[in-house]
């Protein structure tokens, strides 16, 4: 039985108790514990079911590489699946629930027993449920993902806050144990800035654990000097309970801070995710001990023998009352040591090297406990918890030599640095084959913009496993590093650190060596997945040959802890099916995070109304109060229009298009792309941009001006006023702006760097107000102080002063037919200005307008809109815009490109007008089959509708379309096609529907 | 090699006897020194112009050549969404062919490729998106596309886990195509190549294409990392590295190689049946079967042949997902990863002869090529076995100088 032992545990405090609840039932722990190591102290040993055949499983490990423990945390808006014990630190309250069993943990139906185990080895999938066909979609899939999956899903909008950091430093050092404290200290001494992150809560690592000594005490001294030493250096930042998760280019490092999971009742973000940009990165990240591949080594009560060894010292928790230790290195006896001095029962030590003669065996010896050479598990006893061990000879084939009773099982493969930050950008690996183990390969680590390697390693990362050559490593390293970055090292002696000399590993892959099928689809190598050694030799007999294959046809690695514990043990089980060594079988591609992290913390803040930027007018505020329907156009609100009560959206809009035609609107049109371009080579820029000659335009002239791609597709269109000799503003469309700049920078920036202009994106700069109506003048001149009579200021001109005492500019163009001025006021005034032009409006019928009403009628007018007329594919002559081509320019942005054959051809298609017959609307996007099929089987069309409204002016429907040869089949009546309709008749004719001659506009 | 066939049957004779029995699923053969066709390129694509070559034109002697390992490119790298709403005609006949193809691909290949036609939604989030998927739904309902635009309820009944209300931007509505999904990616590699090993071609491994020969302006072989293989007709099948093979041709492409990266979460029970893409804020999700939520978003701002990406990409993709499907917030990234695609300038693929005769390439297919395997693989077969084929017609590289595109861009900006 696992239990609390009386005295001892370096992590936790007796005297503060935490209450929490593991599926419904109260247990209690202490401050320091972690779930795993509080729920192991109340004798829970089975904590999860495995993925595929739902075995029972325990606790395997003590940190993140944890396969097994996972369970639901908290409730309703804090609920969370998929939460590993092991780093989930005990609170006052916590809640947690077992997962992926039904309808308990103890009495799984889902549990495929070993007989029907053998039907579903890796990739059983691929071979059956593919008849009858329907059968998958309606049953063996639905039945494959009911039962795959683990936790549950939250169902509820995440309550907690989360954020972003923003660092940078010199040297980042990833892991905080001896060696990442050595090079932290190291780099801070030499006055660089420094961070220092360490997943857990606690500094030092494993040495404490390990009973390591430095500079003649024990480690844990050492340790609290060194992190109060650091503490104290202005330099350097540390940081506990922060993973570093990921390594990108450029020294781009992410830092995954858990900064509320421990104290979910604090005022503080539950995570925060550290971006930070770092000359030199250490990675001092430890290594990880890798389980051994015996028959059941998946039974609950089988656990690494580091993570026995922690659950011993650091929790004072014993996982069992016997406890078999079965290795292949000498630093496993130090679990035995202290399982023994804890008080508790070794019944052995099997150690499957032929001789352990080393300091650690002869204490070992010394201390009483029977040491069996040339040993292993032939196969582990027990269904839900470990009742005894089969003793082999790890040179046969299985057959047991003895039974030995025991509740648990320690066991240790040798251990593997962890390389997942190193090798995220492209560091690559070197096979050890005295330790068997991948250790990063110094001279091929990732380089950054420089060529120079960013990364380094230091300590048990290194592959410097024993705690005296990590310390060396560490130092060493560090020297390295800050001379690469301009630094000196202080010249100080590295602390002297004593731990027992180990002997030389043996690799075992498999335990027996000569072991058979029978014993082989019995040692696990993933556990969460439930890959097993026969699945790995399977997937190698049927010529998935290449470590990805093998890892995606068994799936090995690919669990929630990505294989931190299978990785090594899987690609050596390849390599001896395949009969190649080790290193040329490679290893499968590292990819962050390193530990999972949460979506929370990669969205940040930006979530709800901050998701994205939101832009508002300076009448934004005004809109809101006054009824506005919004529209978002990119990160623009827009009043699609302003509803009065009891009026449809619908109503709305034809109300605001009559009171325009017939008395005055008024329309915010601030998100308007206005881009100022000026310099002496202003002109030639312009003529470039636009498909007309602007550079003809005199100062206190408009022009209507189309911009083309470099294929001669129509991408923008506005308006371009003329300021002065090197000034022009070019009008561009509300969601074009940003592009439109960013389209001349680039030009002036990558092609025409030696012209000499400069543009300024002025949008967001000024206030500007359409005054559209029959009544816009009179509005104006109420206003007074500019003259804006039809002889001052004829159409398409404008002008600039003071508009009833606010500095304007005025311009006299109009996109809605009427007489209509568009008003340009600075930004902060434009609020006021809008007021005041509602309130001296009210006599003359002012009513502001949306969006919808403005399309109305500019299509009442013909007038074609980027985005509906426009799709990326629409050169200006398909819109009969030929006029606005100068046929003078020798170039202009997409005059090549509408040279093509393809863009002259006759057959393309043009814009027309189309009224239906029946006076209905057209649906949006509608087509107009063709007669046959094309050669795919396809209908053939001849048209398409673009925009489609109703007109309150005319009282019907109308619609602008582009048609196959349009212009030339005025007339004529082509159907669209209306799925489950009958086709919508139209007859073809102008786009422009009202008032063709322009003489309202032009009063 | 004798074809064992795959069925439950099997599986449980061969359970029996402890799996000894399974042969491989494709043979290693060494090359040789001539064969008729040979395709560069063992990914997707590749696999199924050698397979409809053999199945449709009865032309066996073929080899493929892949440089690392059969589907270990963007085949295997991807999202795996599979639809043909596309809206441009040569596209929709391409995609629906591929999709078509895709509903009994487990059956005639043997090898359950998990086709799972779950459906997949397209998200209309501004006015404008509603307008360009109306304009799509109207366009494929001639082009014999079953596809239909669905008013916001609707979408929440497929989708309970989505957020309708914003509060940025709305669900108006979306694109809904009833019979598109999902597809076990390596399983489509797989079961290609098992298919095509059967048929006596040779897929040929950890060999990589160095040079291509030619005499008088035709192919005659090419020059690989395990010698030089001759053969009469040449298929350049390579995604990414297009532009390095069309070089050792000796002609150009108007291809940019531009990262693209995807995510998982930890698997979670089921709780999202559909597929559902939302342009506007750059993202898509999906659920595989074993429970991790698939996510991916649009392609990184520069080029690059890493196969890493920009995490700021990554973040992008999250918030916006994050903000559609608000329960993920507490689900976890379990890992990220980048493929490099193939980006012509109007975003559609190249199938096209090329310049040098016998030569053939089959390439940029970009963000979304995964859906179009069958389809391009049967397109591209038809035109090196016959010099013309109408699926592929329009997607020749003479339109670039023509002005001829087939702009998918048009109606969303990520086309996966
Ligand atoms: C993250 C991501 C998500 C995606 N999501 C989707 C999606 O949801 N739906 C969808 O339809 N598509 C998606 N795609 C796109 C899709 O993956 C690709 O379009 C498709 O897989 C391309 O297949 P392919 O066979 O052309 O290329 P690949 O699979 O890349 O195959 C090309 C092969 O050529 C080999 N090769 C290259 N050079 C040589 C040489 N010199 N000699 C020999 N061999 C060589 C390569 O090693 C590779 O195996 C996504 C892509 C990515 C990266």
């Amino acid at each position: 039985m696992s239990t609390r032992l009386a005295t001892g545990g370096r992590l936790i405090d007796r005297s503060a108790r935490r209450r929490f609840t593991f599926d419904g039932r109260a247990h209690e722990g202490y401050a320091g514990d972690t779930l795993a190591s509080a729920l192991l102290a109340g004798g829970h040993t089975l904590l999860g079911r495995s993925f595929k055949y739902h075995r029972p499983r325990g606790l395997v490990a003590s940190g993140a590489e944890e396969p097994n423990a996972l369970v639901g945390l908290g409730a309703g808006a804090r609920f969370e699946p998929n939460q590993r014990a092991t780093t989930t630190e005990l609170f006052d309250g916590l809640q947690a629930v077992s997962q992926n069993a039904w309808p308990s943990l103890d009495w799984d139906v889902g549990v495929v027993n070993n007989a029907f185990a053998r039907f579903l080895p890796a990739g059983f999938y691929y071979k059956m449920f593919m008849h009858p066909r329907p059968l998958w979609k309606h049953l063996f899939e639905p039945f494959i993902r009911r039962s795959a999956g683990l936790g549950r899903a939250p169902s509820e909008r995440d309550a907690d806050r989360y954020e972003h950091f923003y660092a940078f430093c010199d040297v980042l050092v990833v892991g905080g144990g001896i060696a990442g404290l050595q090079a932290a200290l190291a780099a801070g001494r030499a006055g660089a800035r420094v961070i220092l992150l360490e997943q857990t809560a606690h500094w030092g690592g494993r040495s404490p654990v390990d009973g390591v000594r430095i500079d003649g005490g024990p480690a844990e001294a050492w340790i609290n000097a060194a992190v109060q030493e650091l503490d104290g250096m202005e330099n350097v930042t540390l940081r506990p309970r922060t993973m570093g998760a990921g390594v990108y280019d450029h020294g781009y490092v992410l830092g995954y801070e858990r900064v509320g999971d421990h104290d979910p009742a604090a005022e503080v973000p539950r995570h925060r995710l550290w971006r930070i940009r770092a000359a030199r990165l250490i990675t001092a990240t430890g290594a990880l001990e890798r389980p051994l591949s015996f028959a059941g080594n998946d039974v609950p009560g089988v656990m690494l023998a580091s993570a026995v060894r922690d659950y011993v010292v650091n929790w004072a928790v014993s996982p069992g009352d016997r406890t078999v230790v079965v290795t292949n290195n000498d630093d496993a006896y130090r679990t035995a040591l202290a399982l023994k001095s804890a008080g508790l029962e070794v019944p052995a030590i099997l150690d499957a090297r032929p001789r352990a003669e080393g300091e650690l065996p002869e204490m070992a010896r010394a201390h009483g406990i029977r040491v069996e050479t040339g040993k292993g598990v032939a196969k582990v006893r027990g269904g839900r918890h470990v009742t005894a061990v089969g003793v082999c000879a790890q040179a046969g084939e299985g057959a047991v030599l003895e039974e030995i009773a025991c509740d648990a099982v320690a066991m240790s493969g040798g251990w593997s640095p962890v390389v997942h930050l190193w090798s995220h950008c492209g560091g690559k690996l070197e096979w050890d084959a005295a330790q068997a183990l991948f250790r990063p390969d110094p001279d091929r680590a990732p380089t950054g913009h420089d060529g120079h390697p960013f990364v380094a390693t230091a300590g048990a990362a290194s592959g410097a496993l024993q705690a005296d050559r990590a310390m060396a490593d560490a130092d060493e390293n560090m020297k390295n590093v800050l001379q690469g970055i301009g630094r000196k090292s202080p010249s100080r002696k590295p602390p002297k650190v004593e731990s027992a000399e180990e002997a030389p590993l043996a690799p075992v892959w498999q335990m027996p060596q000569g072991a058979g099928p029978a014993l082989r689809a019995k040692m696990w190598l993933d556990y969460q997945n439930d890959v097993k050694v026969s699945d790995v030799r399977l997937a190698a007999q049927e010529g998935y040959e290449s470590v990805e294959h093998t890892k995606r046809y068994t799936t090995l690695g690919m669990a929630t802890d990505q294989g931190k514990l299978s990785n090594i043990n899987g690609l050596a089980t390849l390599s001896q099916a395949l009969h190649e060594e080790i290193p040329q079988v490679g290893t499968t591609t590292f990819r962050p995070p390193y530990t999972p992290i949460s979506m929370a913390a990669i969205a940040g803040e930006a979530r709800g109304p901050v998701f994205q930027p939101l832009r508002r007018t300076p009448m934004h505020e005004w809109h809101e109060a006054n009824g506005a329907d919004w529209e978002p156009v990119g990160q623009w609100r827009r009043p699609y229009c302003y509803r009065r009560a009891g009026e449809s959206r619908r109503d709305a809009v034809h109300r605001e298009v009559r009171n325009t035609r017939n008395a005055l609107g008024l329309l915010d049109a601030s998100t308007l792309g206005k881009i100022m371009v000026s310099g002496p080579d202003a002109e030639r820029f312009i003529d470039m941009l636009y498909t007309g000659k602007m550079s003809t335009l005199k100062p206190g002239k408009c022009r209507y001006g189309l911009m083309c791609d470099e294929n001669g597709f129509l991408m923008d269109d506005g308006v371009c006023a003329r300021l002065d000799e090197r000034s022009f503003l070019c009008h561009t469309t509300s969601g074009g702006a940003e592009r439109i700049h960013g389209w001349m920078e680039d030009w002036l920036q990558c092609e025409w760097w030696d012209w000499q202009v400069h543009v300024v994106n002025l949008t967001e700069q000024f206030a500007q107000v359409a005054v559209v109506g029959p009544n816009a003048r009179n509005l104006l001149e109420r206003l007074g102080g500019i003259d804006v009579s039809k002889e001052t200021l004829p159409f398409m001109a404008w002008t600039e002063g003071t508009l009833g005492g606010f500095r304007a500019r005025v311009f006299r163009i109009s996109f809605s037919g009427e007489l209509s001025f568009e008003i340009a006021v600075p930004a902060s005034e434009g609020r006021a200005f809008w007021e005041r032009l509602v309130e001296a409006g009210e006599g003359f019928g002012a009513m502001p307008y949306g969006t919808e009403a403005l399309h109305v009628m500019r299509a009442e007018k013909g007038f074609i809109m980027i985005g509906d007329e426009t799709d990326g594919t629409i050169i200006p002559q398909d819109l009969g815009l030929d006029w606005a081509i100068s046929k003078k320019k020798e170039d202009f942005l997409g005059k090549r490109g509408m040279e093509r054959v393809n863009m002259t051809s006759p057959d393309r298609w043009k814009l027309v007008g189309l009224e239906t017959l029946d006076g209905s609307v057209l649906p949006d996007g509608a087509h107009a089959p063709a007669e046959g099929l094309n050669a795919n089987g396809q209908r053939n069309t001849q048209g398409r509708v673009t925009s489609t409204y109703y007109s309150p002016t005319l009282g019907r429907g109308i619609a602008m379309a582009l048609v196959h040869r349009g212009p030339e089949r005025m007339g004529e009546t082509i159907a669209f096609n209306v799925p489950g309709r009958t086709p919508v008749k139209a007859k073809i004719v102008e786009p422009v529907f009202y008032d063709p001659k322009g003489e309202r506009q032009n009063v | 090699m004798a074809r064992k066939r795959y069925s439950v049957f099997a599986v449980a004779r061969e359970a029996l006897r402890g799996h000894t029995g399974w042969p491989r699923a494709w043979a290693s053969p060494e090359p040789r020194a001539r064969y008729e066709a040979i395709i560069i390129g063992a990914g997707g694509h590749g696999l199924a112009t050698a397979y409809y070559l053999g199945k449709n034109f009865g032309i066996t002697d073929v080899a493929v050549l892949e440089k690392g390992w059969l589907g270990g490119g963007n085949t295997g790298r991807n999202t795996t969404i599979i639809r043909s709403n596309y809206l441009q005609d040569p596209s929709a006949a391409i995609y629906e062919k591929a999709r078509s193809l895709y509903e009994t691909l487990s059956q005639e290949l043997n090898y359950n490729i998990m086709f799972s036609p779950r459906g997949v939604i397209m998200l209309a989030q501004t006015e404008h998106e509603v307008r360009g998927y109306t304009r799509t739904a109207h366009a494929n309902a001639l082009q014999g596309v079953a596809t239909e635009f669905i008013g916001p309820q609707r979408v929440k009944e497929l989708c309970p886990i989505i957020s309708l209300d914003g509060p940025r931007y709305p669900v108006l509505g979306g694109l809904w195509q009833s019979r598109a999904g999902t597809a076990r990616h390596d399983a489509v590699a797989w079961g290609y190549a098992r298919a095509c090993s059967d048929m006596g071609m040779h897929i040929i491994q950890k060999c990589e294409v160095t040079g291509i020969r030619s005499e008088g302006g035709r192919v005659t072989g090419v020059t690989t990392t395990r010698g030089d293989i001759g053969c009469d007709k040449l298929g350049v099948v390579v995604a990414g590295h297009s532009g390095r093979l069309a070089e050792m041709a000796g002609f150009r492409l108007p291809i940019e190689s531009i990262g693209l990266q995807a995510l998982v979460s930890e698997p979670v029970k089921p709780c999202m049946d559909v597929v559902v893409m939302a342009n506007t804020v750059h993202g898509y999700m999906s659920q595989s079967d074993k429970g991790e939520m698939v996510i991916g978003g649009g392609a990184d701002g520069f080029n690059n042949y890493t196969q890493r990406g920009s995490f700021h990409n990554i973040e992008q993709t999250v918030r916006a997902l994050v903000e559609t499907f608000p329960m993920i917030s507490r689900l976890k990234m379990l890992r990220q990863w980048g493929g490099v695609v193939d980006m012509t300038g109007d975003r559609s693929p190249i199938i096209s002869k090329t310049p040098l005769e016998g030569c053939y390439i089959n390439c940029g297919w970009g963000t979304g090529g995964f859906k179009a395997i069958p389809g391009s693989g049967w397109g591209m077969a038809e035109l090196m076995a016959r010099g013309h084929s109408p699926l592929t017609e329009a997607f020749g590289m003479e339109r670039f100088r023509e002005g001829r595109f087939i702009d998918e861009s048009v109606a969303a900006g990520v086309a996966h």
